[in-house]
């Protein structure tokens, strides 16, 4: 039983679990909020501007920041060499020689990947003096796609290391061989599950400082946690943690987890302001945001369940690949371990194999993310509990049902040593069927197929892990490690209350909240336990390490606020209470036991004596001398706690990875469009037992609020990168985020198991529908389809193309050859043709004349021969408003007089990188005249490709056009004849493209 | 993402504007509703030396009922004209079209012509003028004009046929003719996201306009047949668009949408109000 329960809570004034209105709203929607921008900056602020690397993985050859380091209000510029003079690569979770320094220092491994910070007198002119900065790149091979990144002969990432693959464990619990040896049906399935981001709407937050007399930095950041990294980032600034002052905000425009990305940031202004000698402030933009902050995981999953005739699951086999981008940043591997104990979801499965290999690629390295590995995990378990329903013929609910934790259980030790605290899974399964009104959905289907629609409906169970066990990450290390390094277990939670002279209150939690309402809670709790009014208590979520409580749990994270934190101010309340009833019982002669509080008021159970609280709790401030002699005097309690259930993995790797654990049970009814393929959720119901709630209200938001999220992972939202590497989701426009159009109303139902493990039994409820909504509606997209391989986001193009396509041929004649395309690659290719006048061997040798070239290539300023057939060019190319001016080499090549030659060109700009070749064949053609053929492809990378994928077609195609349309210009003097293709397009259209 | 340094000039005639914009050229860059202008400023994609402000130009902001046509001034917002109370008698294809531009918010910035003069392969309103046999009005230094058909007008991605010193004054839309049916449809992934493809459809008896946005790398228009012939030439007329694919839609499906939206959009089937209403956000 938890001490909620207890008969030390006197009198429920009704103020936890009372649906109470957010105390911070009121602020926030009259634009009263104090975000990290809005701060006050001290004196002399400078302001930052990071330089990022165009390509996915290069070698950096030089680095010359002359020309910035004069531009008008450049103060300085940090670089790779200050970062390895001042610094020291972050700590990483698995024992492999990687180094991740805070900015480049030998090779870039992501685009968008800081190379330098150019520090200025405001944001305008820093932006200016990053054109200043000239980096050589030397680019390498790219290992994008996590499969091929860990094939034979995959460029490595890390050197050193020699693999991609930089942490590799197996883990074996029960005896799953003999399962699968004896198993009646074996079912398969391999996902994929994609890259995103919950995408707050404030970007990160950096205002540096750094005291030349103590060396210390002192850094105000809207970091959301775990401080478990405030250590990261002591040993990579290299000073003892009492020299790096980290401060938060009052308030925060949202994380999701994405704001634990921040700290490198942290390090690398901290070293900015050392090197310019002032304060610096960086304020990371939207492009910044998503290219290079941070994101969830892709991964890759096998999984093979041994299963009965009758659907029950004996066994389970996974094999994973996590994707964590060109760096392991702490705290991953952790989306894999956040999961590990409880990998057998809701079920009652004893067998169980895993195999976890965490990969390398050139992409943005991944860190928390609202639902932290378990949209993975559920992906993969609950799209196999629907293949097992289809192959074995059976209801899908049928086959969850069988397989659920058997009521009465709890605290079940799962397979891989989760010991889920409470529930009554049958139990909830069955209020949601009753209470979502599934019957009636099953009526919609049917009746749906009958008029020939596409309808599905998708389930999904889940356990919904919070408060997480800080040593659930050593479950990545080996038995053998973890013994060398010591054991890390526990979640320490903290919470101070102090009460004033007038006997106001203020509380403190070290919990760095993002939104979610905590001051709300907070002030819930202790108007509860100290019987004063909500509106008399003051609740300070700032974090400040040089003079608050906190410790490595401390932070926003692993939905750890309303079990472990609200239970920590509990406790501080408690001690607060005690002392008062101590103060009480001595004034009045009465024992301790029979004082109560409540109404603003201390009382005596079942007696005359009373006073107000303000008397009572001010006698420690005004007349501590009257106190008893156990009183010290003033009146303020700061509660440490730590569950005792987060032991350390033990031998066996067995972990109990969270304390709490919640049960959610969705379902939704999808219809498609059978001519677009879109997705329409005609209902969603999800029904949560998250222990007891402290405030429905703030329940039901973080329910709507991961919904939203856990729907724009499965129709939309992805961060996709190019074969090249290149990231092209660079804007709003391209990385596409559900807004109130397109999200429904889902139906919350809600029932309440509270935990035994917290002090209000309450568990985590903020992140569920992240884990359960993506699945939940591949499921549905699946049975309406009746298809087996379902890839998130399911966009109307996807799934339509699942649908197949009948399409007829294309007529002769019409339209070009489709040539091999790389669906939302970066990689341009096309064929063209032009007559010029003149013979093959006037052309040939006239792209051989700097002077035909220069005058050829559109917007050339400046043509320098550097070699033979090889030039340096200062050309501007653009299509209508969007230009940019490139420095480019360019060369001609295989020269194969007069009949071919390759011209190729590469070059960078502010805008990114670009390069491309042209295979030139010249065939004469009657009239003296000269055909020229054209197959090119070229690529681009950096910002333009990030921000420009819809048009780098039609773009690329119309630069290169230009160059032969001048050429031919230049020869004949004359405008160009239309291209061969736009001579078809006249013949049979009778139109034709005016360019 | 801030931009890099601009003078920035208002004028209030539309002369004065000329004659910026001949001094300046190609340095120079006209704004007015600033909806796609800024965010290239922002992310400096492009870098003009000058912005040209044409919103206190008076005359540019008028809403004109001529012979044949609506000429739509370029200081006119995407708002003011989807509120303009005739619109959907006078040009109904714009009626049904309008609202699947952007959102409230930047239709209450953003301009007519603006969109026009940008261009993008996938706006309605380049899409509908081009349909609908509208004309671009371009002037210059001491008053000289020109007027250029929409078919000429949009030349490829981002690029028309306006002259570096030339001012988009205003864009003529036809009326609605006596006879004809004016639909539109639209597939976007979200409600205001950039359409993966449009359609807008004048269909008269004997024959169809249809235009696609979206697909090629301008809006295309193309007349077709009615009846057993359509189909035959709804393909040819998606194959012929050179479909690319991109990290939203492949090329696969945007000529599949073109052929089964386009049939529907034209035998009626296509019920408006799913589109119109549904989407007016």
């Amino acid at each position: 039983m938890n001490a909620f329960e207890s008969p030390t809570l006197d009198k429920r004034s009704g103020h936890i679990g009372k649906r109470q209105t957010r105390v911070e709203d009121d602020a926030l929607l009259r634009g009263q909020g104090r975000y990290g921008d809005d701060l006050a900056t001290p004196p002399g602020t400078l302001h930052a501007a990071v330089l990022r690397s165009p390509h996915a993985h290069a070698r950096l050859t030089s680095l010359d920041v002359s020309r910035a380091l004069a531009m008008p209000g450049v103060h300085g510029v940090l670089t790779g060499d200050d970062v390895k003079r001042w610094a020291q690569p972050f700590p990483v979770g698995v024992r492999q020689p990687m180094d991740h320094w805070c900015v480049a220092v030998d090779k870039v491994r992501y685009v968008g990947e800081p190379v330098a910070v150019v520090i200025a007198e405001n944001r305008y002119l820093a932006e200016d003096a990053l054109e200043g900065v000239c980096v050589g790149y030397e680019p390498l091979p790219v290992a994008v796609d996590t499969e091929a990144a860990i094939a034979d002969g995959a460029v490595i990432l890390h050197e050193a290391v020699g693999a991609n693959v930089v942490n590799d464990r197996r883990f074996c619990y029960g005896d799953p061989q003999t399962a699968f040896d004896t198993a009646e049906r074996r079912v398969s399935l391999k996902v994929r599950f994609p890259r995103s981001s919950c995408t707050p709407i404030e970007c990160y937050f950096v205002l540096a400082q750094y005291d030349v007399a103590s060396g210390g930095y002192d850094v105000t950041s809207n970091f959301q946690g775990p401080f478990a990294l405030h250590s990261v980032m002591t040993r990579a600034l290299k000073v003892p943690g009492n020299l790096l002052r980290l401060r938060t905000p009052p308030d925060s425009g949202g994380s999701f987890g994405i704001k634990q990305g921040v700290f490198p940031y942290v390090v690398m202004m901290g070293l900015a302001a050392r090197k310019v000698g002032a304060p610096v402030k960086w304020v990371e933009d939207r492009l910044e945001h998503l290219q290079a902050s941070s994101s969830s995981t892709n991964r890759v999953t096998e999984v093979e369940a041994a299963v009965t005739h009758d659907g029950r699951v004996t066994a389970l086999r996974l094999d994973q690949l996590d994707d964590c981008g060109a760096y392991l940043r702490a705290p991953e591997p952790a989306t894999f371990y956040r999961m590990h104990g409880n990998l057998t979801g809701a079920y009652a499965i004893r067998h169980l194999e895993v195999r976890n290999r965490v990969v390398m690629t050139n992409k943005t390295p991944t860190g928390l993310n609202r639902g932290f590995g378990g949209p993975q995990v559920y992906f993969a378990l609950e799209r196999l509990m629907q293949r097992i329903a289809t192959e074995l013929d059976l209801d899908p609910l049928e086959v969850i049902r069988r397989n659920l934790i058997p009521s009465g259980s709890f605290p079940y030790r799962a397979a891989a040593g989760a010991l889920l605290d409470s529930g009554d899974y049958p139990k909830a399964v069955a209020l949601g069927i009753e209470e979502g009104g599934l019957a009636e959905l099953l009526e919609r289907r049917k009746a749906a197929r009958r008029a020939g629609r596409l309808y599905g409906i998708g389930y999904t169970v889940a356990v919904e892990p919070s408060i997480s066990n800080m040593g659930y990450i050593t479950t990545a290390m080996t038995p053998e490690e973890r013994r060398k390094a010591g054991p890390k277990n526990g979640a320490v939670s903290t919470a101070t209350i102090s009460v004033g002279p007038l006997g106001d209150i203020s509380a403190h939690v070290s919990s760095t909240p993002q939104g979610q309402g905590h001051r709300t809670v907070v002030a819930q709790v202790i108007a509860e336990v100290l019987g004063v009014p909500l509106e008399s208590i003051s609740v300070n979520v700032e974090l400040d390490t040089g003079k608050d409580a906190w410790s490595i749990a401390s932070g926003n994270y692993s939905s750890r606020f309303s079990g472990a934190v609200a239970g920590a101010v509990y406790n501080a309340a408690l001690k607060i209470k005690q002392r008062l009833a101590v103060i009480a019982a001595e004034q009045w002669g009465v024992d301790a036991e029979r004082v109560r509080f409540g109404e603003g008021r201390v009382f005596v159970d079942g007696g005359d004596a009373s006073a107000s609280f303000h008397r009572i709790a001010g006698a420690t401030h005004w007349s501590p001398g009257t106190l008893p002699e156990s009183e010290s005097g003033g009146l303020r309690e700061t509660a440490f706690w730590t569950p005792p259930e987060l032991v350390a993995p033990d031998d066996n790797d067995l972990i109990n990875s969270s304390l709490c654990y919640g049960f959610i049970f969705d379902y939704c009814g999808v219809e498609i469009d059978r001519i677009t393929g879109a997705v329409r959720i005609d209902r969603y119901v999800t029904l949560h037992d998250a222990g007891r709630m402290l405030n429905p209200d703030l329940v039901d938001g973080q329910v709507r609020g991961g919904f939203a999220q856990g729907l724009g992972v499965a129709l939309m939202e992805e961060f996709a990168y190019g074969d090249d590497g290149s990231f092209i989701s660079g804007t709003f426009a391209d990385y596409l985020v559900p807004t109130a159009v397109e999200v429904p109303e889902p139906l919350i139902l809600h029932m309440e198991t509270p935990s035994p493990f917290t002090p209000l039994g309450a568990k985590g409820v903020g992140e569920g529908n992240n884990m359960s909504t993506p699945v939940c509606v591949a499921n549905g997209v699946a049975d309406a389809l009746g298809i087996k391989d379902i890839e998130l986001p399911l966009t109307p193009s996807k799934v339509r193309t699942l649908m197949g396509f009948d399409e007829p041929p294309r007529p002769e004649g019409v339209g070009e050859e489709v040539a091999k395309q790389t669906p939302g690659g970066s990689l341009l290719t096309a064929s063209d043709s032009v007559e010029i006048p003149g013979t093959p061997r006037q052309v040939f040798d006239n792209l051989l004349d700097p002077d035909t070239l220069a005058a050829i290539i559109p917007g050339c300023h400046a043509l320098e021969l550097t070699g033979e057939n090889a030039y340096r060019a200062d050309v501007t190319v653009g299509v209508g408003m969007i230009r940019a001016r490139f420095d480019a080499r360019v060369a001609l090549r295989d020269l194969d007089p007069p009949h071919a030659l390759r011209l190729s060109g590469a070059g960078t700009s502010s805008m990114g990188s670009a390069e491309g070749s042209a295979k030139i064949r010249l065939t004469e053609i009657e009239g003296g005249k000269t055909r020229l053929d054209y197959d090119y492809e070229a690529s681009v990378g950096g910002k333009v490709a990030s921000v420009g994928g819809r048009m780098l077609q039609s773009a690329s195609k119309m630069i290169i056009a230009q160059i032969f349309t001048r050429l031919s210009r230049h020869l004949g003097g004359a405008a160009p004849k239309a291209s061969l293709w736009q001579r078809i397009k006249r013949l049979v259209t009778g139109k034709g493209g005016q360019s | 993402m801030k931009p890099a340094a601009f003078d920035y000039a208002r004028p209030t005639t539309r002369r004065e504007a000329c004659d910026l914009l001949f001094d300046a050229g190609d340095a120079a860059r006209i704004i007015a509703g600033g909806q796609s202008l800024m965010a290239v400023l922002n992310m400096r994609l492009a870098e003009p030396r000058l912005l040209i402000d044409i919103s206190a130009i008076d005359d540019l902001r008028t809403i004109e009922r001529r012979e044949g046509y609506l000429a739509v001034g370029a200081g006119v917002t995407q708002a003011e004209l989807l509120e303009h109370p005739t619109l959907a008698d006078e040009v109904p294809l714009l009626a049904q079209a309008m609202p699947w531009i952007g959102h409230a918010q930047t239709r209450n910035r953003g301009t007519v012509c603006g969109s026009i003069a940008h261009a993008d392969p996938s706006a309605e309103l380049p899409l509908c003028l081009l349909t609908l046999g509208g004309e671009v009005v371009l002037e210059t230094r001491k008053g000289k004009s020109r007027r250029v058909a929409a078919g000429e007008f949009f030349q490829g991605v981002l690029t028309t046929a306006r002259r570096s010193d030339e001012l988009i004054t205003e864009v003529r839309f036809p009326l609605k003719r006596p006879g004809r049916a004016y639909r539109f449809q639209e597939i976007a992934m979200r409600h205001g996201d950039f359409a993966i493809v449009a359609l807008a459809a004048v269909i008269a008896d004997d024959a169809v306009e249809l235009g696609v946005g979206g697909v090629a790398d301008r809006p295309v228009m193309r007349t077709l047949p009615h009846g057993e012939k359509l189909a035959d030439a709804l393909n040819e007329f998606a194959w012929s668009l050179n479909a690319q694919d991109d990290a939203h839609a492949s090329a696969i499906y945007r000529r599949h949408l073109v052929r089964e939206l386009g049939i529907r959009l034209i035998d009626g089937e296509t019920p408006q109000e799913d589109g119109a209403n549904a989407r007016q956000v």
